[in-house]
């Protein structure tokens, strides 16, 4: 009949188009990848992803964490851990990842000097994507984040299409703008298979530390409207707090120089979550 | 034929920032009103074709783009002395639709937005970018090389 015979031309399409793209294999030793994403800039993926990473491994001392910069047109992750230098060699030539608060680093930011600016067209991207991924020994982790740049091109295309990904992350404010971005970054992540855990609603409000007055800067309870419209949960809420930036210019995140904060716990709440939505990890 | 699309305009000025969410798209938009409030002719295109803010930012996101013989025509916000855009936001078949793409396809569109866009008489074309120092910039910039670039504004927080 024709309808069989359509979907057969259909799958014989699939099959040559698939050709093309790269095959998905995972990066030894890595047990789950978590991906922290927005789609909108400055949301605070690097800030979310690095606490993330802090407080997977304050939850579980028996787990080993990485984290790798995506970010490779404005790495932050080095200035966040307060790592610097150029990462050693191994004798297999596999890069070494740099480690602070017990945490794998690799990012962008340790290969170049920290004001030269990457002005690499897409291609570039793909094939420094690629070094970062595969060309590292990250020995043996049970959790590797990664921070991704904004947007949904190359890199996230390139990430999602090289790699298996347990989860992804979708970091966003309440402003309108940013939540329209948020959105694509679902839709994205759906186009191309990438489980989305939920939402961090992030920035959420502003608390004045003198009168306590609380003010929500870029509106109230966006991301929980769009979690809904997208079907997704709410991870978890993160207000805009002085010490949070602060920590994180300064390479001392909060996860581990003041654990006790409201800022730090909140952190550790989202961490809880992603754990319950990661599916059963490899034995 | 190649010039006649921004020959009309006599000054480009390009938005940059490298870090996103500081404010590009906002400070694209303002700037574009307090130049049209000084009474210039003023124009926005919004290259950023991942994350596009501006047709929201001027509540035209409902608006479509219409062709004429010499391409396509901007979007025109505002009713006195409007302001022409022209962004992916127009394009898409729902505001909310990704675009999930590599570099030379973004490439391809923003050679299009700049050589094949009826942007007519303009003081002023404000260029509104994404985040990073990436494809969209490279395009931009060589796209614009035949023309007047007065130069770009680099936005930043103190963080």
């Amino acid at each position: 009949s024709s309808s069989s015979g359509d979907e057969a031309l259909r799958d014989k399409r699939a099959r040559i188009l698939s050709r093309g793209l790269p095959k998905q294999k995972p990066i030894e030793g890595v047990k789950q990848v978590v991906v922290v994403a927005s789609g909108k800039g400055g949301v605070g993926k690097s800030t979310t992803a690095v606490n993330i990473a802090l407080a997977l491994a304050a939850n579980d001392s028996t787990k080993e964490v990485g984290l790798l910069d995506a970010d490779i047109y404005g790495p932050s992750i080095p200035k966040m851990m307060n790592l610097k230098g150029n990462p050693e060699l191994t004798p297999k030539n596999l890069m070494r990842p740099l480690k602070n608060y017990g945490i794998a680093c690799m990012s962008m930011g340790f290969l170049i000097e920290e004001t030269a600016p990457v002005v690499w067209r897409g291609l570039m991207v793909m094939s420094a994507v690629e070094k970062l991924l595969r060309q590292v020994d990250w020995g043996q982790l049970d959790y590797l984040v990664i921070d991704m740049p904004p947007g949904t091109g190359d890199v996230q295309l390139s990430v999602s299409q090289n790699i298996p990904i347990a989860g992804a992350v979708i970091v966003s404010t309440p402003q309108d703008v940013a939540l329209l971005d948020a959105h694509k970054g679902a839709e994205m992540f759906r186009k191309v298979h990438v489980p989305v855990l939920g939402l961090v609603q992030n920035m959420s409000v502003f608390q004045c530390p003198k009168c306590k007055h609380e003010t929500h800067i870029f509106g109230a309870d966006g991301v929980r409207d769009l979690a809904k419209t997208l079907g997704l949960d709410i991870l978890g809420d993160v207000p805009l707090h002085v010490n949070i930036r602060e920590t994180c210019d300064s390479g001392q995140p909060v996860v581990v120089s003041q654990p006790q904060s409201d800022a730090a716990k909140a952190y550790l709440k989202i961490a809880m979550e992603i754990l319950r939505r990661l599916p059963v990890p490899p034995a | 034929a190649e010039r006649a699309s921004l020959a009309g305009v006599r000054h480009i000025v390009l938005v940059l920032s490298g870090k996103g969410g500081v404010g590009k798209s906002t400070l694209s938009t303002e700037l574009a009103l307090a130049l049209r409030g000084a009474g210039k002719k003023v124009g926005i295109l919004d290259v950023d074709l991942c994350g596009p803010s501006i047709p929201r930012m001027l509540r035209a996101q409902d608006s479509a783009v219409h062709q004429c013989d010499s391409g396509w025509l901007p979007v025109l916000a505002g009713q006195e002395q409007p302001i022409a855009l022209m962004s992916i936001g127009f394009l898409l078949e729902r505001p909310n639709d990704a675009v999930v793409w590599r570099g030379p396809k973004k490439n391809a569109l923003i050679k299009q937005f700049i050589t094949d866009v009826a942007w007519g008489e303009l003081d002023f074309l404000i260029v509104d970018t994404p985040p990073g120092t990436s494809d969209e910039h490279i395009s931009t910039v060589e796209a614009l090389r035949p023309y007047q670039l007065l130069g770009a504004v680099l936005v930043t927080t103190p963080q």
